[in-house]
């Protein structure tokens, strides 16, 4: 079974390496390339594909590679802490997906909407958590970005609406905010995640129909990494061509595992949708490196070898390197300086978040109700801790 | 779920339907209303043998406002700006459709969507109001329940006025994951930033005479259990806008559950204007120093004609009832003020006896007031059955019911 898997992978996902045609600008502009994406990395249901051309600069490449690097080094760092038992309970890492969250956010701007599932931590960031807030929530501390009363899967930013528990739960809301953007008139979108578990439950169906049903701005993104928790996409769903799933809305999939194919593909649909073409529904094909949480070491449905072969061939942090040695933007030497400083930030932020103090006792009793609209008395806790909430 | 409403409600209105139904759901609006109303029609011809679910009382009820003057004589419209204004005759359904008219008006994020809401929904809460207010501030939705309350919970997260209609309360289940997980700890799982008090979620409840399983539940202590959550139920037209208009602008999540049974049963002068009423407070509607009686929704007219019988037969005995309005809050310091005066307590609520919201009430007042209590407290609530087609009468706690626990504590 896992080679039929490992072939399908190879199947889907386009293999960028020394493949792409390159073409510099000279002189002035000569830090502004064309690169042409190979064009196994869109596949289209009911719509013509995006442009294979981008166009992309020295610094937005520099930039992009800085903010994967970043991101995996915090979740390596949010993997030690769990393991020294900082982080206690869930923690979901997105260590082998970073391409997708970094490549929708340099398609997108701050006033386009997120909203994902429990593996949020990558969304956090580019959406502009800082790394600081992101593990003081994991270790649930005062500093957190959600006050530290939410932990691994409930982080929010502005135009971000989290971080969500319930597999599938979030598609309908972030249909519900779609709808006020175009309620508003606003040339904005609504990127909904959801992985490819949750892609079978019945509410994303419905978060459909309503989306095609009012033409919203909605982009229904689901990141197959191929495994809904321990279960591999082909023996959960009938049809694991996920792009197509949305049956009256266009779909198309997208080598998830290349940022620039995943900012293609996002200012695409950002522009499809805000041009009232009603919502699209794109497969980010990816792969994640770890277990789907921390008590999973993720080796038991899949053997060690796809996961080595994976790394080696498809990671899109090597391939993001590999792009831009080739480009000739940069040198090895200057690359392995922007990992270390990548990974200076991190520690830095680690040991900064370590420091932080729990949130207040009192934080029990806030942010159930709106202020000033509290019950008197919070049931089953002590007498004297009435007072604390009273004040 | 769709066959089920389907075949259930032909299986009750075999006899009324109509015979070219335009599409399901019309034929089920058409089937339902034509229904109810035979049923819970008020005025016009002579009313045929009391149809089952016929409220005993309501129309004559001592609690209904049936002229401006009583209608104004309300402490609580005092600061509203509404206290000398018009008032108009309105039903339920009406009062209710006036308080949304007032929020659209009064607010331009406010939008209303549910199953035929576009149409004027089954009960025609929301009729004219797309006609007034557009297409696209009234619009149907698919029949999608979770749908409908996660898609209210990402509007009002961006900060809209979100007003959902659950066509039934029985077909809130879909929907009790975005409510208890989504809607109800956006605020606290966020640490604040984000909160999703602009929704509201109005549904019909509780028994019709008719209803049978799906179309009769009265599910307010699911939602109860929930910290976050605000749950109301109004007993009357007049309470019902007010109630509304505070659901819809209050700052946290609100399920608003409408008594179907009033929607055409209850009549009032309600004043036209602007006005709300408090969330979190209960009503003492009749005093009396003996037994306090609780009760909420459309038990109250049962619970006032139990009072009544029981006052007549025992000499003497005055019955202090109380109308919660919100469970959740509840106003456990009305209550227990009360039965520190009576010593009794008798609770009603439609919805099964088991885990249903009379427990509660019966231990808060249990911690407040056990020494002042004279007779164990009293519950009269629905069979912890399903709740039954032809066997509706049996399961609910009906007046003699209520008068039979009245006459336990006072007896005890």
């Amino acid at each position: 079974m896992l080679s039929s898997i490992t072939s399908r992978l190879s199947r889907n996902i386009s293999v960028f390496n020394g493949r792409s045609f390159v073409r510099q600008f000279a002189s002035a502009s000569a830090e502004t390339v064309n690169i042409k994406l190979p064009e196994s990395s869109f596949k289209t249901y009911k719509c013509d594909p995006p442009s294979l051309d981008i166009e992309v600069t020295k610094d937005e490449l520099l930039r992009l590679y800085k903010e994967m690097a970043v991101m995996r080094r915090m979740e390596t760092a949010a993997d030690g802490l769990y393991k020294s038992k900082m982080i206690r309970g869930f923690c979901h890492l997105c260590t082998g997906q970073e391409a997708v969250a970094v490549g929708m956010e340099a398609a997108i701007t701050e006033d386009d909407a997120i909203i994902t599932a429990y593996r949020c931590h990558g969304f956090t960031y580019v959406r502009g958590g800082t790394i600081h807030s992101i593990l003081a929530e994991l270790m649930g501390r005062k500093a957190g970005i959600s006050r530290g009363k939410g932990g691994s899967m409930h982080m929010f930013s502005k135009n971000f609406y989290g971080g969500n528990g319930i597999v599938g739960a979030q598609v309908p809301v972030g249909t519900g905010v779609a709808f006020t953007q175009k309620y508003l008139e606003k040339k904005n979108a609504t990127f909904i995640l959801y992985g490819d578990g949750a892609a079978n439950q019945g509410q994303v169906f419905e978060a459909f129909n309503m989306a095609k049903l009012w033409d919203l701005p909605a982009i229904f993104v689901c990141e197959n990494n191929f495994f809904g928790m321990g279960t591999a996409a082909g023996r959960s769903s009938a049809n694991a061509q996920y792009y197509t799933r949305g049956q009256y809305i266009p779909g198309l999939q997208v080598n998830g595992m290349d940022v620039l194919a995943v900012k293609q593909a996002c200012s695409w649909a950002k522009n499809w949708t805000t041009n009232d073409q009603g919502p699209l529904v794109l497969e980010m094909v990816t792969y994640r490196y770890g277990g789907h949480s921390m008590s999973d070491p993720g080796t038991s449905y899949r053997t060690r070898e796809e996961i080595q072969h994976m790394r080696s061939t498809k990671d899109p942090i090597t391939g993001l390197r590999q792009r831009i040695l080739e480009l000739g933007f940069s040198t090895d030497d200057e690359i392995k300086k922007l990992e270390k400083e990548a990974r200076a930030v991190v520690e830095e932020a680690v040991a900064e978040a370590q420091k932080e103090p729990q949130p207040d006792e009192s934080e029990i009793f806030t942010n159930i109700y709106a202020k000033g609209t509290e019950p008197p008395i919070i049931r089953g806790r002590e007498r004297e801790e009435f007072a604390v909430m009273n004040q | 779920m769709q066959t089920s409403r389907f075949t259930l409600l032909y299986r009750n209105f075999a006899n009324n339907i109509y015979s070219k139904p335009l599409s399901r759901n019309r034929f089920i609006h058409k089937a339902f209303f034509h229904a109810t109303k035979k049923i819970l029609q008020t005025s016009g011809a002579p009313a045929p043998a009391p149809a089952e679910g016929y409220l005993p009382g309501v129309a004559q009820s001592k609690f209904i406002k049936s002229t401006q003057e009583e209608a104004l004589k309300n402490s609580e419209l005092m600061n509203t700006g509404v206290a000398n204004g018009e008032t108009k005759k309105m039903n339920m359904f009406q009062a209710i459709n006036d308080a949304m008219g007032i929020a659209l008006t009064t607010d331009e994020t406010a939008v209303i969507f549910g199953e035929d809401v576009a149409f004027g929904g089954v009960f025609r809460c929301t009729l004219g109001l797309a006609e007034m207010f557009g297409r696209d501030r009234v619009f149907n939705t698919p029949l999608s329940e979770q749908g409908i309350v996660g898609f209210g919970i990402g509007m009002a997260a961006v900060g809209h006025t979100a007003i959902a209609e659950i066509q039934f309360a029985d077909y809130i289940f879909p929907a009790f994951d975005q409510l208890v997980n989504e809607a109800a700890k956006y605020r606290y799982r966020s640490g604040g930033l984000f909160n999703v008090g602009g929704l509201t979620v109005r549904s019909p409840c509780s028994a019709v005479g008719h209803g049978g399983h799906y179309h009769s539940q009265s599910p307010e202590a699911y939602f109860t259990h929930t910290p976050g959550l605000i749950v109301v139920m109004p007993r009357s037209p007049i309470q019902a806008k007010g109630l509304l208009l505070a659901s819809i602008r209050d700052r946290n999540p609100v399920i608003f559950l409408e008594p179907k049974i009033l929607y055409r049963a209850a009549v009032e002068e309600v004043p036209v204007g602007d006005y709300e009423l408090p969330l979190g407070k209960a009503e003492i509607l009749k005093s009396g120093k003996d037994v306090t009686v609780v009760g909420y929704g459309s038990q109250l007219y049962t619970l006032e004609n139990a009072i009544k019988l029981a006052e007549k037969d025992i000499p003497g005995l005055s019955c202090e009832l109380i109308d919660l309005r919100s469970l959740s809050p509840w106003d456990v310091d009305t209550v227990a003020n009360s039965v520190n005066k009576t010593g009794r307590l008798v609770i009603s609520h439609e919805a099964p006896q088991t885990s249903g919201f009379a427990a509660e009430v019966a231990t808060s007042i249990m911690e407040r007031c056990f020494l002042r209590l004279e007779a164990p407290i009293q519950r009269v609530c629905g069979l912890d059955t399903p709740f039954p087609l032809i066997f509706e009468k049996f399961y609910v706690p009906d007046m003699t019911k209520c008068y039979d626990a009245i006459k336990e504590v006072v007896n005890y």
